[in-house]
This record gives C-alpha cells, sequence and structure tokens, in this order.
C-alpha cells in the first residue's frame, strides 16, 4: 500500500516537473515525426527489394519499428532524474526517510511509460497522416502500446541502476550511444531481417527490443500471430520483473557507497 | 551488546568509517572513534573545520550510510539495526538543498509529508503552517528554482519539520548564505527550537553559529572528538585573554618569540601569526609590543580578544580553525597598529 502511494505521488512529481516545461513537450513530439516521415521518405523503395517479408508499404513497416526506437531512447534516460536528485541533497533525503525504494523505482518507470505513450499515439497519428493504413484496429493498438510500455520498464529500471551505480549523467550517455544503437540496429526496427546478412538475424532473437518491435508489429496486422506475440509479450514481462529487481539491488550499493 | 542511553536523544559511541583511499592508497579514516550524546530537546551543535568528519556522523546517524564499527541511536533506536523506525523519527536537512527546484515550495512540502506517512490533508495543513513560520507564504507556490538562496535553505528546513521528526539534522544550514540570509536563517532556527519539541543536530563550520545556538558542543577534529560542553563552559575554561601578532614580512619568527619570552602563556605559532594568552590582554599587549620594538621587529598587526571558541579549538588541537569568518568573534578590545 505504501508504496502504491509514493509511486503515485512520485510519478506525479515527475509528470509535474515535464508539463511545466513545454520545450520538452514539443521535443517529444516532434521527434518521432521527424524520425518517422525522414526515415520513411530515405528508405521508401525497400519494400521493392526481392525477398522483402514485410509487406507492400515501408510506413506501415517502419511505423512500429519507430514507436519502439523512441520508446527505447526515451527510457535509457530515465536515470537523469535521479542523477540530478543526486547531485542536490533530494536522494539522501528520500533515503533517510520512509520513502519506498520500489516506489522510487517505479515512479520513474510509469513517468517514462506516459511519455512512451504520448510519442506513440503522435506516431500513429502522423503516420495514418501519410497515409499508413494498419489491419489490427483498435486490438492491435492496444498490443502495440502494451509493448512499447514493457519496452520503456526494462530501460527505464536498467537506467535508473545504471545512474544509481555510476552516479554520473556520463555513464548514461554512454549506455544511451552504446547500447541504445546497436540494439535497434540488431533489429528487424527498419530493415527486414530475413535480407540481412543471417548473423543479425540470430541476435535479434535475442535482443529484447527486437521482442517488442516483433510484437507490435505483429499485433498491427490484420491477423496477428497471437502465439508469437504472447511469446514475445512474456519474455518482455518476465525481463521487467529482473530489471526492476536489480534496479531496488542497486539502491543498497549507492548506499553503502555514499 | 550495545544499548541506548534512554535519557539520550541521541548517542554516538566509538563511531570509525572508512573510505577507499584510491588505488594503492590506505583507506582514508574519516571517523576515528567519534562519541557524543545529545539530550532530548536541546540544540546540540558538531563543530569542526571542513573534512573533520561531521556530515560522516550525520550520514550514520541518520542511516543514510552505516558505520565500519561502532554503535549509534536516535530516540532510543539503534540506527544500524532498525533503520526503518529510525526514518520515522528523524527530519533530515543535508548539507546539499533537499528541494526538489521543479516543485513549488508547497509541493516540496507536502511531497515531503506524505512519504512520511502524513494524509493529504494533513501535509496540506502543515505546510500552510510551515510556510507562514519560514515567510514563504508569499513564494508557496512559486517553483523553487525562481528563490533565493535564503528562502531555499528555509524550505528546506520546513521540509525536514514536516513530519513532526524527534530528532532533526541540520548539515551546514548556513553554509553558502550571504551574511544576511545568515543572521535572519539563526533567527527562524531560534524560533523553531522554542516551537517544535525535538532534538536538533546542528553541524556547522561557523564558531559563531554554534556559540549562538547550541547549548552544547563536540568540537570535532580528525574524525574524533576533542572536547564537549557548552560554549560557556568551554570559553569558561580559557583562562585570560587571547594576544594575536601579525609579523611584519621581514621578521624573524624565531626572534620575535623569544623577544616575547614569557610575557605570553600557551604561545603557538602559525606561519607569520603569533597567538599567545595573557590574564589581561591589555596590559600585556604593550610588553610584548615594546619587547619587539626593542628588538627592532616589526609587526604587521596586534589583537587582544576575549576568550573566543577559536580559542577553545587551538588550545585542544594545537591549530587553528581555519575556516570560516568568525576569526575575531570575541567581544574584546581590537588594537590594530598598521593595517596589512
Amino acid at each position: 500500500m505504501t508504496t502504491l502511494v509514493h509511486t503515485g505521488i512520485l510519478t506525479a512529481r515527475q509528470l509535474r516537473a515535464f508539463l511545466r516545461v513545454p520545450a520538452y513537450l514539443i521535443m517529444n513530439l516532434i521527434q518521432p515525426v521527424i524520425w518517422l516521415l525522414l526515415f520513411g521518405q530515405l528508405f521508401v523503395s525497400i519494400v521493392d527489394i526481392p525477398g522483402f517479408t514485410g509487406g507492400s508499404s515501408y510506413l506501415v513497416f517502419l511505423t512500429p519499428g519507430i514507436v519502439m526506437m523512441m520508446a527505447l531512447f526515451g527510457s535509457s534516460w530515465a536515470g537523469t532524474s535521479y542523477i540530478q536528485d543526486m547531485d542536490r541533497g533530494v536522494m539522501d533525503r528520500f533515503l533517510t526517510s520512509p520513502t519506498s525504494r520500489t516506489g522510487l523505482i517505479l515512479a520513474t518507470m510509469l513517468y517514462q511509460a506516459v511519455l512512451t505513450v504520448i510519442q506513440t499515439l503522435v506516431v500513429l497519428g502522423v503516420a495514418w497522416l501519410a497515409g499508413a493504413r494498419f489491419g489490427g484496429g483498435f486490438v492491435g493498438i492496444l498490443i502495440l502500446l502494451l509493448s512499447a510500455v514493457l519496452l520503456t520498464f526494462v530501460f527505464a529500471a536498467f537506467s535508473n541502476a545504471i545512474a544509481l551505480l555510476a552516479k554520473q549523467q556520463t555513464a548514461l550517455i554512454a549506455i544511451s550511444q552504446i547500447l541504445s544503437f546497436p540494439l535497434m540496429f540488431l533489429s528487424s526496427a527498419i530493415m527486414d531481417t530475413t535480407l540481412s546478412p543471417a548473423w543479425v538475424g540470430d541476435v535479434a532473437r535475442y535482443n529484447p527490443f527486437e521482442w517488442a518491435v516483433d510484437a507490435g508489429r505483429g499485433a498491427l496486422q490484420s491477423s496477428p500471430d497471437w502465439a508469437t506475440i504472447w511469446a514475445n509479450l512474456g519474455l518482455l514481462a518476465a525481463l521487467v520483473v529482473v530489471m526492476t529487481w536489480l534496479a531496488t539491488r542497486a539502491f543498497r550499493v549507492y548506499q553503502r557507497s555514499v | 551488546m550495545t544499548h541506548a542511553s534512554p535519557s539520550l536523544a541521541i548517542d554516538a559511541r566509538d563511531l570509525v568509517k572508512t573510505y577507499p583511499g584510491g588505488r594503492g592508497k590506505p583507506r582514508i579514516r574519516a571517523l576515528d572513534g567519534l562519541s557524543f550524546g545529545a539530550e532530548s530537546g536541546t540544540i546540540f551543535g558538531l563543530l569542526g573545520p571542513n573534512g573533520a568528519g561531521k556530515s560522516t556522523s550525520v550520514k550514520i546517524l541518520s542511516t543514510l550510510s552505516r558505520a565500519d564499527s561502532g554503535f549509534g541511536s536516535i530516540a532510543g533506536i539503534d540506527v544500524a539495526k532498525n533503520p526503518d523506525r529510525v526514518r520515522r523519527v528523524l527530519g533530515f536537512v543535508a548539507q546539499k538543498p533537499v528541494s526538489d527546484p521543479m516543485d513549488t515550495g508547497r509541493e516540496n512540502l507536502v511531497l515531503a509529508g506524505r512519504l512520511q506517512g502524513m494524509s493529504g490533508r494533513s501535509a496540506r495543513a502543515r505546510a500552510i503552517e510551515l510556510l507562514g513560520r519560514f515567510s514563504l507564504t508569499d513564494a508557496a507556490d512559486r517553483q523553487v528554482k525562481t528563490y533565493s538562496g535564503g528562502m531555499a535553505r528555509k524550505l528546506d528546513v520546513a521540509i525536514g519539520l514536516m513530519h513532526h521528526p524527534q530528532v532533526l539534522f541540520l548539515d551546514e544550514p548556513t553554509t553558502g548564505l550571504d551574511p544576511e540570509a545568515r543572521a535572519e536563517m539563526w533567527i527562524e532556527l531560534e524560533a523553531m527550537a522554542r516551537h517544535e519539541q525535538m532534538t536538533v543536530l546542528l553541524t556547522t563550520h561557523y564558531l559563531e553559529e554554534a556559540d549562538r545556538l547550541a547549548s552544547k558542543l563536540a568540537i570535532v577534529d580528525h574524525g574524533r572528538v576533542i572536547v564537549t560542553g557548552s560554549p560557556d563552559e568551554l570559553k569558561d575554561a580559557m583562562h585570560g585573554d587571547a594576544v594575536i601578532l601579525e609579523l611584519g614580512a621581514d621578521t624573524s619568527v624565531d626572534a620575535a618569540r623569544s623577544a616575547i619570552g614569557n610575557t605570553l602563556s600557551e604561545v603557538v605559532v602559525e606561519f607569520r601569526t603569533i597567538r599567545g594568552r595573557a590574564a589581561v590582554g591589555a596590559v600585556a599587549l604593550p610588553r610584548v609590543l615594546g619587547a619587539l620594538d626593542e628588538a627592532g621587529l616589526s609587526v604587521a598587526s596586534a589583537t587582544v580578544a576575549r576568550p573566543s571558541l577559536d580559542d577553545v579549538f587551538l588550545k585542544h588541537t594545537g591549530h587553528s580553525f581555519g575556516s570560516g569568518p568568525s576569526t575575531s568573534s570575541g567581544t574584546g578590545t581590537t588594537t590594530k597598529e598598521t593595517s596589512k
């Protein structure tokens, strides 16, 4: 109960800060549009390559990829708010009070999830305006959102753990550069992996980012392969549990280091 | 098996804490058997220069960090064994600001209260009370990033007070404030001590602050408590006035030392400054200056001061306090022959 209350009021705190800086909101809305439209134009003829299995519209193929990309890039910065709290005495104050450690972790995860949902809806809206049509309907969009949120949880918790262990913003820059980009390129987000060298497809099978792309893209089809989708969602959910636990453990390491 | 002493709101015994000293270097001993006890309802001051171990003590006693060895208790609760219970009875104002700059003052207070388990209604009521008490009502709904340093620090203290803590930790509450804001903060803290039924652990490197606010002091140096007592007791234990001479640039310190002879007692030399004591400073000073003049030694400045905490510190540690603006906080006569 305490954990729930603390999660709620700490999430509200982050949302307040977000809403107070309109530039954040605008950046968050513009970024997905740029990615979607520029990539969509640049690679428009990919669908004509013989052997492309992702349908007849690259925009339709790309949209779930961009959704997950925004979720991944956004959530890998989640630890930033911890760094700010540590630079001030805010984190120390939380840790010397009965504030729920799990609540602290869950709040940043939920806050990132809210941003992910907003961005996903924007991407879908822009894709629709640009002519993309999805056969999955309302249920497909809900499953796409669920995949994006689970992906966000995984990387937000991971980012929190890194922030607590490294205590420096540069560490977050490093993971977002060293981890996010390879994860994105070793997936079917922007390119059908059946056209890539076989090893890319092999690696992608163990890539949580690919699980989310695959689940989201599958759900938007008119006749989804539910077994694959649920398998991917199950893997993501399991990883969420592991990452959340790791991030909570990271508090102990942080406290030992102060 | 160590037990908390029931009359002590804060009980620290033989605390030891070491930190890694970096590759190939020995560990740094931040606390080296630090002990003190603060009685319920008092403001207890931990006074010492930067790096003496004050903040480390606060971190251990507030459950943020753990001691390598030793015992600590807050309101009779063992900080190592029951950190969760300790966290409900303490308020914590860190050396760094504890407010969220993106939230308003009111939001900061309500959040702190709710995290301490207060209901939304009682947190809002308490926030209004504290905003009024610290003269922040007009700024209550402005983001903290627009506050002046003094206002933000008052809000920090208010955040620590939200849940009526039994023990409040104030780690360097006025460091970084300009003198005017510092003086205002002292007035606020004195009023706070009257209003709230609680024990305060104040750490400071300002002698004047400890002198004014604390009813009892522990002077800390190199991770140990050097001496404990009320500010007056500590000063009364010093006999006579301090005489401080700053020598001219070309004056030999050794020659000056021997010219002074035994006109002054407890003589300590630091760089070009000679400090000593005399039963009556005003009588001793002309003699000292005469002797130096006779020996052809120049003096840049000479000061006589009533005993201050600086002298207490010097007497017990063998070096002067060194930091803080309060080196001449005594109320005695000051004579300056030539300015530097």
